[in-house]
Formats: C-alpha cells, sequence, structure tokens
C-alpha cells in the first residue's frame, strides 16, 4: 500500500513537473524594488502577471542592485545556466552582456530593456527587447507643467542623456513649447544614476533661477522630489506613481505598465518563438499610463482650473493615442 | 540678475563642501597620527543610514546625529584595531572597510526602511542679524545647523592640531612614532584617538547628506565622495585651511556646473561634469612643486622597540 502511494505520489510529481512546469523568470535589477522608479515598475509588473497566472503557473525571482554591469554578467549566466524560461535585463546597460551570454543558451530566452534592438543582425534570435516611448509621456507631463507655471520657468532632471531619460526630455520640452512656446524649459543632466546629492542640488538651483515645476527621470530623482517638497513647488513623475513619496507636490506621474511587453513575450515564448520582436510601450496599448494626483493642486488652483486642467491633459492623451499629436525623437 | 546668480552659485557651493569639510577633515587627523584611513566613504554611509534610521524612527535629527557619531566612532574603532593593533595593511583595510560600510548600510535598509521615504531633518537655520547682511548673509548664514558645524570646523581643528598638548601629540605619532614614544607619548593610543575621531566626523559627513542636506537615504547615496575627501586631505596638505581651500575650489566649480546645465547654457553635459574633477587635477599639477610633503609615518604600523 505504502510502495503504491509512493509510486502514484511519483506520478503526480512527474506529471507536475513535465505537463504544469511553471513558466520561470528571472530578473535583473539595477537598483531596488521599492526604489520608487524603473526597478519598482518591473517588479510590480511581474507581481501583477503572478496574481494573473497563479503561482503554480508563473514564478520569479530577482537580483537587486546590480549596478556593476559584470555582476550582472555573472548573474544572467547563472540563471540561464539554471534553465529559467525568460531571463530579463531591465537596463541598457545590459545589451553587450547578453550579446555575449545568449548565444552560450538557444532554448533561453532573454528580454533587453529598454531599447529597439534585439540583435538579429548578430544572428542571434532568442533575445527580446520592450521599448517604452518614454517621449508620450514627457509630451503629457510638458503640457501638464506649461499649464502649472506661473514663473515660466520649469526644471528637468535627468541621469544620463540616452535612453529613456533622452526620449522623455525630448517629449518634456515638446509639450511645453506647444502650449506655451514662452515658456522658459532646461532639462539638466547629473551624468549619474544614484546621485541623490547632486540632482537635488540641481533641484535647489532650478528653483533659485525660478522654477516652479520640475520633473525628472530614475531613481537619484528621490532628493529632486525632497527638494521640491521642501520648497512648496510642484513635481511631474515617471516610471511609478510617486505620489505617496509627497503627496501634496506630485501632481502627474507616467507609470510603465511592462505587463503590456512582458505577457505578449511569455505568450510567444510558450508558442515556441524565442526572440527577435520589439515590444513598444505606449498610451495607445496601454503600455503607458497616467497617474494624476489632483490632492497636490488642491487649494492651490480653484476647482475649475483643476478640472480645466485636467480636461487639456486627458485631451492630449486622446490625440497621442489617435495619433493627432506625433512625437519624434532623434 | 549677475548678482543673485553669482549668490547663488555661491550659496550652493557652501552646502556642496558641508560633507567634503567633515570627512576631509576627519580623514587629515587620522592621517597626520600616521594612519590612512581609505574606509571614509563607507564610514559616512553607515552613518548616514543610522542618522536617517533613528531620525525616522523618534523624529529628532538632534539623536539622529548622535547615533551617526556613535556609529562613525564604532567604524573608526574597527579601523582602528585592524591597522593599529592588528597592523594590517591600511590601504587594503581601509577599502575592506568601505565595501563593509557599502555593504551593511545597503543590508540593514533593505531589512528596516527598505523603500524611499523623506524624513524632517535639521532645519534652515538662518542666523539673527546676521542672515540680515545683504549678499553674504544669504552665502554664509541662512544655513542648516550642520553646514555652520562643517566650516567652524576649519578654526577648531588648526586649533586643536597646531596650539594643543594632543596636536602635537598626534602629529609626532604620525611623524616619528619612535621618537614620539621615547619621549613618553603613547603612540597607539594617539593613533585609536585619531582614527575614532575621524570616523565620528565621517559619520557627521554622511549624516549631514541624510538627514541635513537632502532628507532621504539611498543605498550608495555618498556615490564616492568619501574617496574626494581623501583626495582632498593630500590637496590641502594635511592643514584645515588647505582642506576648506580644496572642498570650496571643487564644490565651487561643481556648483557652476550645475548652474550652467540648468541655465540651459549649450555644453556637453558629460564636459560640465567632468570640469570639477579636471580643474581639481589642474590645481593639484599646478601645486605639485611646493608640495608639502605627507606625514613620514603615514601607512607604517607602529611597534615599539620595532625596526
Amino acid at each position: 500500500m505504502r510502495k503504491l502511494g509512493g509510486i502514484l505520489g511519483l506520478m503526480v510529481l512527474f506529471g507536475v513537473c513535465t505537463f504544469g512546469a511553471p513558466f520561470r523568470v528571472a530578473v535583473i535589477l539595477p537598483s531596488t524594488i521599492n526604489d520608487f522608479a524603473w526597478s519598482q515598475s518591473m517588479y510590480e509588473a511581474l507581481v501583477a502577471i503572478q496574481e494573473e497566472m497563479g503561482e503554480d503557473n508563473f514564478q520569479f525571482v530577482y537580483s537587486e542592485n546590480m549596478y556593476v554591469i559584470a555582476d550582472a554578467a555573472a548573474a544572467i549566466r547563472d540563471y540561464a545556466t539554471q534553465g529559467y524560461n525568460l531571463i530579463i535585463a531591465h537596463g541598457s546597460q545590459y545589451g553587450s552582456s547578453l550579446v555575449d551570454i545568449a548565444p552560450d543558451f538557444p532554448k533561453t530566452s532573454f528580454v533587453w530593456g529598454s531599447t529597439a534592438q534585439t540583435f538579429t543582425e548578430l544572428g542571434i534570435h532568442n533575445i527580446f527587447a520592450y521599448a517604452p516611448h518614454a517621449e508620450e509621456g514627457g509630451y503629457v507631463n510638458g503640457v501638464i507643467a506649461a499649464l502649472l507655471t506661473k514663473t515660466g520657468v520649469i526644471g528637468g532632471i535627468g541621469p544620463i542623456k540616452t535612453g529613456d531619460a533622452k526620449r522623455y526630455a525630448a517629449g518634456f520640452e515638446k509639450g511645453i513649447k506647444d502650449t506655451r512656446p514662452e515658456v522658459q524649459v532646461n532639462y539638466t543632466f547629473i551624468g549619474s544614476y544614484s546621485d541623490v546629492a547632486l540632482a537635488s542640488e540641481a533641484a535647489r538651483t532650478f528653483v533659485n533661477a525660478g522654477a516652479d515645476v520640475l520633473t525628472g527621470t530614475a531613481q537619484m530623482t528621490v532628493g529632486a522630489i525632497s527638494v521640491a517638497k521642501e520648497k512648496g513647488i510642484f513635481w511631474l513623475g515617471y516610471d511609478v506613481d510617486q505620489s505617496p513619496l509627497a503627496p501634496t507636490t506630485v501632481v502627474a506621474s507616467i507609470v510603465v505598465d511592462w505587463t503590456v511587453a512582458l505577457k505578449p513575450i511569455i505568450g510567444m515564448i510558450q508558442e515556441g518563438k524565442r526572440g527577435g520582436e520589439i515590444l513598444p510601450l505606449t498610451f495607445a496599448n496601454g503600455g503607458l499610463k497616467l497617474a494624476f494626483n489632483e490632492a497636490a493642486l488642491e487649494g492651490k488652483l480653484s476647482p475649475i482650473e483643476i478640472i480645466e486642467l485636467k480636461a487639456t491633459v486627458w485631451e492630449t492623451v486622446r490625440k497621442i493615442v489617435s495619433g493627432e499629436i506625433t512625437i519624434e525623437v532623434e | 540678475m549677475i548678482g543673485a546668480t553669482l549668490v547663488g552659485i555661491a550659496t550652493s557651493a557652501i552646502r556642496l563642501a558641508t560633507p567634503y569639510l567633515y570627512a576631509a577633515i576627519g580623514e587629515a587627523i587620522g592621517q597626520l597620527s600616521g594612519v590612512l584611513n581609505l574606509g571614509v566613504d563607507g564610514i559616512m554611509l553607515m552613518g548616514a543610514f543610522t542618522g536617517f534610521y533613528v531620525t525616522l524612527l523618534t523624529g529628532h535629527p538632534a539623536l539622529g546625529l548622535l547615533a551617526a557619531m556613535a556609529t562613525g566612532a564604532s567604524m573608526g574603532l574597527l579601523m582602528a584595531f585592524i591597522s593599529v593593533t592588528l597592523q594590517a595593511e591600511q590601504g587594503i583595510s581601509g577599502i575592506g572597510l568601505y565595501l563593509f560600510g557599502l555593504g551593511l548600510s545597503t543590508l540593514l535598509f533593505g531589512m528596516t526602511v527598505g523603500t524611499v521615504k523623506t524624513v524632517s531633518g535639521f532645519p534652515q537655520a538662518p542666523i539673527p542679524g546676521l542672515s540680515r547682511i545683504p549678499i553674504l548673509g544669504e552665502i554664509l548664514f541662512s544655513h542648516n545647523p550642520l553646514v555652520y558645524g562643517a566650516f567652524a570646523l576649519v578654526p577648531l581643528a588648526w586649533f586643536v592640531l597646531n596650539k594643543t598638548p594632543l596636536g602635537l601629540k598626534l602629529r609626532a605619532a604620525g611623524q616619528n612614532p619612535l621618537a614620539a614614544d621615547s619621549l613618553g607619548v603613547d603612540v597607539i593610543r594617539v593613533r585609536y584617538v585619531a582614527v575614532v575621531l575621524g570616523g565620528v566626523l565621517s559619520g557627521i559627513a554622511g549624516a549631514s547628506l541624510s538627514i541635513a542636506l537632502l532628507n532621504v537615504f539611498q543605498q550608495n547615496m555618498t556615490n564616492g565622495m568619501g574617496f574626494i575627501a581623501v583626495a582632498l586631505v593630500y590637496f590641502g596638505g594635511w592643514r584645515p585651511l588647505g582642506v576648506l581651500a580644496g572642498a570650496m575650489l571643487f564644490s565651487t566649480v561643481n556648483a557652476i556646473q550645475v548652474w550652467l546645465q540648468v541655465q540651459g547654457v549649450k555644453i556637453p553635459s558629460d564636459f560640465a561634469l567632468m570640469m570639477p574633477y579636471v580643474i581639481t587635477i589642474l590645481v593639484l599639477a599646478s601645486m605639485a612643486k611646493r608640495r608639502i610633503h605627507a606625514p613620514a609615518a603615514l601607512n607604517k604600523p607602529f611597534e615599539r622597540g620595532g625596526e
């Protein structure tokens, strides 16, 4: 009897392993899962997918703080060796590592984010890519900034002038120019994803120069948000809803919903495709969302002004979705 | 307009110089006694974290500052034990201490706070009367208390190092420990005091970021400031006034580059970011001829009756 039970147990186990094998994902994050920015948005996407597919069908592990590229490369290789179905390298800095590693693990799929390159031209066919159209989010925040500013001076703080940060900045400046061309906007790149002190000093310098609305991308901007809060000016966020950080300061955040790219990628892998696709994240496909925090405006704008502002902003989003507004970036 | 701009840049520079002043003067004290401590950045991170965490829990930045000082002292004690008592290679043990502080502060932050939070740190405290002086009042006397502390530290450190018996013993331990020993100076004890004091100041340097200037904590938030502080010690020729000059030069150029970018002056951002470092190196090179020599026994462990 006991023997039979043992065999049955083995069969059940075997069945689970082959037929109901969970989809296993490993993700490499440059900062932490609660950075209120880039890495947190990816973590939240994976949690959402897990809730939807169930823990039996979808499992994920992550490595945080992989700001040293060599460490990230080692982690990617480790995960690949352990047989994960999908390995997400969530940072444009990891591209060359993927080119190095992916060919050694042809049965594993990799994702490089965020970029519009999958290296099929190098004969590599197991890399996907996702590309948020950050310029769309930047444009909407630019419109909001132009409508909010009273001093006519607006500032932006970015990390390094590349990828998402560059596209967001270009969109932001265009959104302002299209709304109120006379407004002065300057965007500064501080050369680092981690230098909170420099980000905050840039914010103070903007305030000294008369700015009353600030924006920025990447995890070091928490320093700047803290300055905006202290000085009582407005902040417009990116990546995740940053309003919990400073509820009376953060007027709006552009939230990136990575599930819009990840779900189709998982679907393609389950159908046997290994890579080669680039998935955009836009307002049109729901990859970008606007989180508007009305509470930050109460008492500073009249109720009618708030309603008008919101109408213009949502109209802008609608026009981007319908293609009436297009934003070109280099 | 030009006036307001210059005031803005000067105020920025004073603020930016603050953590460097604490850390570099602390490091200078340690080096004058003969101990090179490359772990400054790690101590700063630990000070930044404990200062932040205690402020978050209690709501009192003063308690946070005390916690940061205590943490700095323990890290200094650890460094002194390794390099003075165990006589380990100072450069390597300092780098070890840095990595330890970086890792431990990240771990503790992850375990306790975990996410981005802001605290109410030391508020701005304009000095009554003085802050009303046109121009200078805004530049010098409208900061938070830790900024004043950093600048008050310069004459204080000069006085202690040059005018007190402790300062004399300290410099003797770093110049000629054998002679100092023969004159009855307890070299080991003096070095311990110097390194622990350096640790306390590095702890304050970290806290000046997390509970006074930025009021947030993030992993690796010092971003290598501790190493620049070590460079400033050489720059300043191991003198508090020299360190002040170096810190002000570095932070002024940094403030100018931030300002240039914020004003939309069309220079490549990478070039602007390089400026503080390039100018620091240029000045350092131009001063090489009249360089003051490092304490003779720097980096050398002391053993009674050794050599």
